[in-house]
């Protein structure tokens, strides 16, 4: 995905803030720019699991099998999300699939929960006695995960209630597109996350 | 024909105010205020190394508890005051307070925007700014002191609250306020970044934008780029710290007990400190390479020399500065094949370093030279990045890095070459943009009072510190009185305390001009030093939207300086090329 700036014909045309098009762009880049620092962030700690993985004392366990189940849930909610613009061009609502969003939504960090709960149980600890660094990395990336998708329930709370209140329309639903690429970003950054725990 | 002016309060207007020029002056005062609080920090300590545990009218400034039985400063307060010290005039000065004041001042005047993207996020940016200094200027009013384990923060003196004073309570208020003053300025560099790439007006194509922009906008991809992994830095070490798990601590104990850790790596906390740490370097001298290109070209009268050039060395340096960071840890045992890729790397970014010193000194070869205070600190910035930048060659190989680790050659180093370059470099900018700030001229003979005063004490101080550094002398030590072999140097330590308390005195200088320009200086016009960028073609009064009316149309680059066959030695860039006249 690349930044979308300006062409110069545009800038011909339009004239800076006055132009709401121009703003338009102008948020979608700030919300692209932000993934990629959040992007930087999982990858200051990633590369930080590598480096202190190559150096020994590194507990090995199995990924818990929620997590399999949670990722199948925000690929789906992901997936629903592309339909949005299909069924505003229709003049239909939206409510019933962003509604079904967020509920996906929270069943997947019900799920994350699962998942920890399976790994405290099999003795894969955050800190204390018995913990070892393999399973704090867990920890740390699945909540720094989940941290973030929290923002995005917020957000899908919101864009519920402008769907209910059907203030989407083919040509006007800049939010609810700026929601759509962030949960997609976090589903992607999700499944990145889980090949790399699993593989790595 | 649009109005974006429209009444204010004293709440919207100097407070809660989304426009972007009240945000900058916002960022500036703060700034400022904040370097204040770090020299008088640096004066402190530096009595301290004069007279070791001696007494001082100085020490009446500090709060209780910090002093000894004799009145002397106790050793642990000596560290805090070292790690604020470092921690302000890193982050709060020549980070929020450079490129907070002139990213947010220059970026909508100089591309011709009505104002950032986003004002809201941009009044954010600062209210979050402004929280942390608050946070950690609280930290001075801890009983167990500031964080004191250096602005570094290296485990374990950061990870274990018990191990030293400053570890404790201090240190939490020092994580938190860096989290939120990290969270600050992603919010102002998202803003900065998108600014330019989208809200540029018509006619201003990036082969047009002032080098000023051009070094904004790279210093805002840096910190968006580096920044957040001095977050997943800092929330592995909270961890460590509140909730006990072993990211960067092993095997330790403290008063004979031993700690649950193991298998931790403190080196692992290094190599993602300096992964933000070296970029970080940049975003405090480019923003003043950007100021200093501008008010050169100006005030020489000349076309900046070579401006493709000088783009392109910002983006080589910005680029090396991700690969290099290793150079901060030569001592921690890598691989010695290691460190000489990193010396490799580190020894490359000599080479667009030194395609702007030699612009710069292109620029002002056989010019028109105007030397107003602006100008003198502008070149002042040139000359401590050359002399700063030749030890730098020392400390990047590792081979010769190693003699001098952890001493006052590298304090010396630092200080000269980011230190000095980015406070000359913001000085620059103050003298240059003041007129456009307060609508008022600041006085002209006060400022080369407080140029010369500066420059003259900024060697006195940091040249005799690299031959300290030669003699062995670490860093950071409380006194060197309790090392025979180091008693021949106390004379030299004397002498760097009266430059750096002479030097403070010449900065009060610098604040009474600012603020009694602010309020008696003499008026000044729309366009003081006949200059070519679009701020100077706004109206003298403060509007909101910045032009009254359209926004102007840009028809040249920014460097139309002394153009032949031009009735004015400048032509600013909303100016049409005259009929058979060519594009630079």
């Amino acid at each position: 995905m690349n930044v979308k700036t300006v062409k110069r014909e545009d800038l011909d045309k339009y004239s800076n803030t006055e132009d709401k098009r121009l703003v338009n762009i102008a948020l979608k880049s700030m919300l692209f720019i932000g993934m990629v620092a959040i992007s930087m962030f999982f990858a200051g700690l990633t590369s930080a699991y590598i480096v202190r993985k190559a150096e020994g004392n590194w507990m090995e366990f199995i990924l818990p099998d929620w997590f399999l189940v949670s990722t199948m849930v925000i690929v789906l909610s992901s997936f629903l999300l592309f339909f949005v613009k299909s069924r505003l061009k229709n003049n239909n609502s939206v409510f019933g699939l962003v509604c079904s969003v967020l509920i996906l939504g929270l069943i997947f960090s019900f799920f994350q929960f699962k998942g920890w709960e399976q790994l405290i149980s099999e003795g894969v600890f955050l800190t204390g006695e018995g913990s070892n660094v393999a399973g704090s990395f867990l920890y740390v990336l699945t909540l720094a995960h989940l941290a973030h998708l929290f923002g995005g329930v917020i957000a899908l709370i919101f864009a519920t209630v402008n769907a209910k209140l059907r203030r989407y329309t083919i040509d006007s639903y800049l939010s609810l597109k700026l929601i759509s690429m962030y949960w997609h970003f976090l589903t992607i950054l999700w499944v990145l996350l889980f090949l790399f725990l699993k593989f790595l | 024909m649009s109005d974006h002016h429209h009444k204010e309060t004293f709440i919207t207007k100097y407070i809660f105010c989304t426009d972007h020029k009240m945000i900058a002056k916002q960022f500036l005062i703060t700034g400022m205020f904040m370097a204040i609080v770090g020299m008088l920090m640096s004066a402190i300590f530096r009595v301290q190394l004069a007279n070791p545990g001696e007494a001082s009218v100085l020490y009446n400034l500090l709060p209780g508890g910090w002093l000894n039985e004799a009145g002397g400063l106790n050793p642990d307060k000596y560290l805090a005051l070292v790690t604020m010290h470092g921690t302000i005039l890193v982050f709060w000065v020549l980070t929020a307070g450079l490129s907070g004041t002139f990213a947010n001042f220059l970026i909508p005047l100089q591309i011709g925007a009505r104002d950032m993207a986003s004002g809201f996020i941009n009044m954010l940016s600062y209210w979050f700014f402004f929280i942390a200094t608050v946070v950690l200027l609280s930290s001075l009013f801890v009983e167990s002191g500031p964080a004191s384990g250096g602005w570094t923060i290296y485990p374990p003196l950061s990870a274990l609250p018990q191990a030293i004073p400053g570890s404790g309570t201090g240190m939490t208020l020092w994580l938190l306020s860096i989290t939120l003053f990290v969270v600050g300025s992603l919010l102002g560099g998202l803003n900065y970044i998108v600014t330019i790439l989208n809200l540029r007006t018509k006619g201003m194509s990036m082969q047009r934008l002032p080098l000023t922009v051009w070094a904004l906008l790279i210093t805002a991809i840096l910190g968006v780029l580096s920044f957040p992994v001095l977050l997943s830095c800092g929330l592995l070490l909270l961890f460590d710290r509140s909730f006990g798990t072993s990211f960067y601590l092993s095997d330790i104990i403290i008063n004979g007990e031993a700690l649950h850790h193991a298998g931790g790596s403190p080196i692992l906390f290094e190599h993602l400190f300096w992964f933000l740490g070296h970029p970080e370097v940049y975003i405090i001298l480019l923003p003043a390479l950007g100021i200093v290109s501008e008010v050169i070209a100006v005030n020489s009268r000349k076309p900046i020399f070579g401006y493709k050039a000088m783009v392109g060395a910002l983006l080589l340096i910005a680029f090396l500065s991700f690969i290099v960071w290793g150079h901060h840890m030569f001592m921690t045992g890598m691989n010695p094949f290691l460190g000489s890729v990193f010396t490799f790397t580190t020894l490359l970014i000599a080479i667009p370093s030194a395609v702007k010193v030699f612009n710069y000194l292109a620029t002002l070869w056989r010019a028109n030279i105007r030397f107003t205070p602006a100008m003198l600190f502008a070149i002042g910035t040139v000359s401590a990045f050359i002399t700063g930048g030749l030890t730098g060659l020392i400390l990047g190989d590792s081979a010769l890095d190693i003699n001098v680790h952890d001493t006052y050659f590298v304090v010396g180093h630092f200080h000269i070459v980011m230190g000095l370059s980015a406070i000359y470099g913001m000085f620059a900018g103050v003298y240059h943009w003041f007129p456009k700030m307060y609508g008022k001229m600041m006085n002209k003979n006060l400022g080369y009072l407080h140029f010369w005063g500066t420059f003259i004490c900024a060697y006195g101080v940091f040249f005799p510190m690299h031959f300290l550094g030669l003699a062995g002398l670490p860093r950071r030590y409380y006194t060197n009185s309790n090392f025979p072999m180091f008693d021949g140097l106390s004379d030299i330590n004397e002498i760097i305390t009266f430059f750096a308390l002479a030097g403070a005195i010449f900065q009060a200088v610098f604040i009474f001009n600012f603020v009694y320009s602010i309020f008696k200086g003499t008026k000044a016009s729309k366009n003081p030093w006949k200059s070519n960028t679009l701020e100077w073609t706004t109206p003298i009064e403060r509007i909101h939207g910045n032009w009254p009316g359209d926004l102007p149309v840009v028809k040249r680059w920014a460097y139309d300086y002394s153009k032949p066959g031009m009735e004015d030695d400048f032509v600013p860039q909303d100016v049409p090329l005259f009929e058979g006249e060519k594009e630079h």
